[in-house]
């Protein structure tokens, strides 16, 4: 009986409901929006998503940000398809700094190194480090955003304050005392001290989210039906609550890369005999006025991973808000 | 009654020229004809206002009924020339205000005379109002800007204003914002912003949508009132026949961009001649014929963007033959004076009266 | 209105009491001795060692520490060094220095960022608008290593505008550089943040409001559109103030700015823990102190925000 009346009201009607909320919005200011409106009836049905794809697969910087995401995760994922080198193997110290060309296409490091190798090997820890601190944020922050979002009160106070003290301390400096007492600096130990100190931003959203969808109609129907308070978060404000989340957490992937090559190049993230586009950019830091192809070739990959994540991150907002189209 | 107040009306300074003519009603006030507006979506064209037409006099009010997209509110804003362009186009047209064509006026001209020979009230006050400003502040800038007074004496105008539309205590409250005013209020300040210069045409935009049904009738109270005492020709945008009924001198019924009816108000209450305003009006509980059943239109308006062949109302009208989706009906004559109609069988419906 | 500052002020104690705690210990956790790491290689009696932890309160358990380091903070004291400097003295120099740089940061942001933004949020849609998302896209994506040597080369040492390093040529000229860059990712923010809020602002219906009152387009945009805009603007310049402060290792260490970022790394890397300890707990102030302002100013903007 309860499974047969809070079926239908599952995902698919409340994400409609949610693309459509914004199109009635959108109606009221002004002529710009009355016509995208107008346009907007072609679609109407579709859930959010299904638009969201719909837009997106329109716009060239999707393709292209997924293209150069693809590429990097390529290397990241099996970088013998693009070099025939392991880490750090065959440096010649007496073929220290070469430019690019001739053998080696991106020149030697410091070390005599490959430096296309040596930035195809880069690709790993820093992608894992940036998808892993995002998911893991992202984990706490749906978790425990929606609770504080739906039960309010003290657990709401609790976590709010719990977060200011996070928000509140400053990023490397934070992240510079508790890698300095962290006894490891591989990839987990970064992964751990970045998630906690970049859990905040995705907390607060996802929390007032929920609070925006807790009253919904929908919502209020469900519980009259008497819908569990899991079931409820589960099946009918996440789904409605998640979108802006998932837009933060694409772009905060980028952030989390920036932030961990930051302190790769302050000397207290990742350690040799890592490799990563960070460390590659300390060491060039002597050399670079002379060598720039040192600086030139991490940097370009570095911002061009982060671009493209800050881009798909921008792209699928868009998407998903068709006030902005 | 209604003399004395269109002489008093005529001494205030504001109003000149136009009100000598008072009596002369001639030369309408406003002259819309044939107005055509276009909007580029996503790179469609979407016809959104086609050949419109109306007149309207002094002290009158013309009602423009319509469903949401039917273009009433685009045919008003480009009437305005408020319009945003792009994406929107008047792609043809005239609108005449005593006389002189407004389109194609140097965009200064416009600016000079909008607000203040020709202005507007919004549906929504509450968004409508600038929200971080004072309803003093809004009210006064319109004679900062339009009458070069200085801020103290347009504080006092804006006071005057506000008693005018029956806000009570309208000096303590000049320096409250919107969000501080009851709906009701808020609309009225709406409508004293709208009136501050006492304009020759007022167009109402759905004036009271957003309020409750009992304050409904207090602001179209109000603004017949004000339109009898500045005799301004009025412009009532609704999709509400209730709220037409009382005011309107005469109606145009617009249906997906195009005007489908147009009579004298009594008229067309007594003997629609379109299927869709018999729709209209037999789809809304009325005193005069009760126990009659209400009768819902069936389907929903056209998507602008790819209007049906033939006459757009036809997929959802009672009479359509096949006719009716080959060839659009042209508006007109029907019955009695100032009464016409598109449909290829107006006299049919017109003679069978209202159900 | 006095109500919600006290409120505020309550809710920042305890926000503050976790981040010094948490600062502390983490401080606390740095491994090695270092009383030891003071004295170098030379071994030390006992009894000195003993001195010198019983001095430092070392001895005690953390909370114990943490609760007699917070009764100093009272009184305006952040205690002493291991080699017996005053942490205040430290710092003090080292105060004006990032208090400059940050200063001259969130002046590029307020400036550019806002004029970039209101630029492209009149042009939506056109090349002045792709120019400025593009753009920003790009400075946002670049690390702020990357731009500062470039900063270096180009404008410094191939055009030779401003100088390169240090502080000789004092406020303004040898903060440019270093304030542009340590300024650049905010300025970005800032100017997307103006240009979608100005851009959703301008379809609000009081603008089309404006427009129907006969209002000139410069006074519908910069008298009614604006003020409504910035709002959120102004949130994020008043946040970013406070993590301009932080942030500034980065910049420092490139140009070379004696300032409070280079005085607790390096501090850090030396054990030092009450200057960091120090350095953090001032920041967290400024930073807790910075947003109850930015809270208040957010209600002087809009009028609809009520303090209850």
């Amino acid at each position: 009986m309860t499974d047969r009346i809070e079926d239908p009201a599952a995902p698919e009607a409340g994400a409609a409901g949610a693309a459509e909320a914004p199109d009635a919005g959108a109606v009221v200011p002004g002529t710009t929006a009355a016509a995208a409106a107008q346009a907007g009836g072609l679609v109407s049905g579709a859930s959010l998503w299904q638009d969201a794809w719909h837009d997106l697969r329109r716009r060239w910087l999707f393709w292209a940000s997924a293209a150069i995401l693809l590429v990097v995760g390529l290397m990241a994922a099996a970088p013998g398809l693009f070099t025939d080198r392991g880490k750090n193997e065959n440096c010649d110290p007496n073929a220290s700094k070469l430019p690019p060309g001739g053998d080696h296409l991106f020149g030697t490091d410091v070390s005599g190194c490959d430096y296309f190798a040596h930035v195809v090997h880069g690709a790993r820890p820093t992608l894992l480090i940036g998808v892993a601190v995002t998911v893991f944020a992202l984990a706490i922050a749906v978790v425990f955003g929606m609770l504080a979002g739906y039960y309010g009160g003290v657990l709401d106070a609790v976590i709010a304050r719990v977060t200011d003290v996070f928000f509140g301390l400053p990023f490397v400096l934070g992240a510079t005392v508790i890698l300095v007492a962290f006894p490891g600096h591989g990839i987990g130990a970064m992964t751990l001290v970045l998630v906690l100190l970049g859990w905040t931003t995705m907390i607060r959203i996802m929390r007032a989210q929920v609070i925006a969808v807790r009253d919904a109609d929908y919502v209020q129907a469900a519980r009259l039906l008497g819908a569990s308070d899991l079931r409820i978060m589960r099946r009918h404000i996440l789904p409605n609550a998640i979108a802006p989340v998932i837009v933060v957490a694409t772009l905060n992937v980028g952030n989390v890369i920036a932030g961990e090559a930051t302190l790769d190049f302050l000397g207290v993230g990742l350690q040799y005999p890592q490799v990563s586009w960070g460390l590659q950019l300390n060491q060039a830091q002597s050399y670079f006025v002379d060598h720039p192809h040192l600086l030139i070739f991490p940097a370009v990959f570095l911002s061009a991973t982060v671009l493209s994540f800050l881009m798909l991150g921008d792209a699928v907002r868009d998407a998903l808000d068709p006030r902005l189209r | 009654m209604t003399e004395d107040k269109a002489t008093e009306a005529a001494r205030t300074d504001e109003k000149t020229a136009g009100d000598m003519t008072a009596g002369d009603t001639a030369a309408a006030l406003l002259e819309v004809t044939d107005l055509s507006v276009e909007f580029a979506v996503r790179g469609q064209t979407v016809r959104a206002v086609n050949n419109l037409s109306y007149t309207l006099g002094e002290a009158e009010t013309v009602a423009i009924l319509g469903e949401s997209g039917s273009g009433k509110s685009v045919a008003a804003q480009a009437v305005m020339g408020i319009l945003d362009s792009p994406p929107a186009r008047i792609t043809g047209g005239s609108v005449r205000l005593r006389g002189e064509e407004l389109l194609g006026l140097p965009e200064r001209r416009r600016r000079a005379y909008r607000g203040a020979r020709i202005s507007m009230i919004f549906q929504d006050a509450l968004t409508a109002l600038n929200p971080v400003f004072t309803v003093g502040d809004q009210l006064s800038e319109m004679f900062q800007v339009h009458r070069g007074m200085k801020r103290r004496e347009a504080r006092a105008r804006a006071v005057e204003l506000m008693e005018r539309v029956r806000i009570p205590a309208a000096r303590t409250r000049l320096d409250d914002y919107p969000h501080q005013f009851s709906g009701g209020q808020r609309q009225r300040i709406m409508i004293a912003m709208a009136l501050a210069l006492e304009p020759d045409v007022l167009i109402a935009d759905e004036p009271t949508t957003a309020l409750d049904v009992t304050v409904q009738a207090q602001i179209m109270r109000l603004l017949a009132d004000l339109r009898d005492e500045l005799r301004m020709g009025m412009v009532l945008i609704t999709h509400d026949l209730g709220v037409v009924a009382g005011v309107a001198d005469r109606i145009v019924v617009m249906y997906a961009g195009s005007a489908v009816e147009q009579a004298p108000a009594r008229e067309l209450y007594a003997r629609p001649a379109h299927p869709y305003t018999a729709g209209l009006l037999a789809s809304v509980p009325r005193l005069d014929r009760k126990g009659a059943p209400l009768v819902p239109i069936k389907g929903a308006p056209p998507n602008p963007a790819a209007l049906p062949p033939g006459c757009p109302f036809h997929p959802r009208c009672p009479r359509a033959r096949a006719v009716c989706a080959a060839e659009r009906p042209p508006l007109a004559p029907v019955g009695g004076p100032g009464h016409s109609a598109a449909c290829h069988f107006a006299e049919e419906v017109h003679g069978a009266g209202a159900r | 209105m006095w109500r919600y500052v006290a409120r505020r002020v309550l809710q920042a104690v305890p926000v503050f009491l976790g981040t010094t705690f948490l600062i502390y210990a983490m401080v606390f956790a740095l491994p090695g001795d270092p009383i030891q790491a003071l004295a170098g290689e030379k071994p030390l009696a006992p009894s000195v060692v003993h001195a010198l932890r019983e001095r430092y309160n070392l001895n005690d358990p953390l909370l114990v520490q943490y609760a007699k380091y917070l009764g100093g903070l009272f009184r305006g004291d952040l205690g002493e060094t291991f080699d017996g400097q005053n942490v205040s003295d430290v710092l003090a120099g080292r105060w004006a220095v990032t208090a400059q740089l940050a200063l001259t940061a969130w002046l590029f942001e307020l400036v550019i960022g806002i004029a970039l933004g209101v630029w492209a949020g009149l042009r939506r849609g056109r090349l002045a608008d792709t120019l400025v998302l593009g753009g920003t896209t790009l400075v946002i994506a670049v690390p702020v290593f990357v731009l500062g040597y470039t900063a270096q080369i180009v404008l410094g040492l191939n055009l030779g505008l401003f100088p390169t390093a240090g502080t000789d040529d004092g406020w303004p000229m040898s903060y440019v550089l270093p304030g542009l860059v340590l300024g650049s990712l905010g300025l970005s923010y800032v100017a997307r943040l103006t240009r979608t809020s100005l851009a959703e602002n301008l379809r609000a219906d009081y603008v089309r409001t404006a427009r129907a009152k006969g209002l000139t387009k410069a006074r519908v945009v910069g008298r009614h559109t604006l003020r409504n805009s910035l709002i959120p603007v102004v949130t994020y310049l008043g946040v970013d103030f406070g993590s301009l402060m932080g942030g500034a290792i980065v910049t420092e260490g490139i140009f070379n700015l004696p300032g409070i970022g280079q005085q607790v790394f390096q501090s850090i890397q030396l054990k030092e823990g009450p200057v960091v300890v120090g350095a953090v707990t001032l920041l967290v102030l400024i930073f807790l102190l910075v947003n109850l302002l930015v809270d208040l100013l957010y209600g002087l903007l809009d009028p609809r925000i009520r303090y209850d």
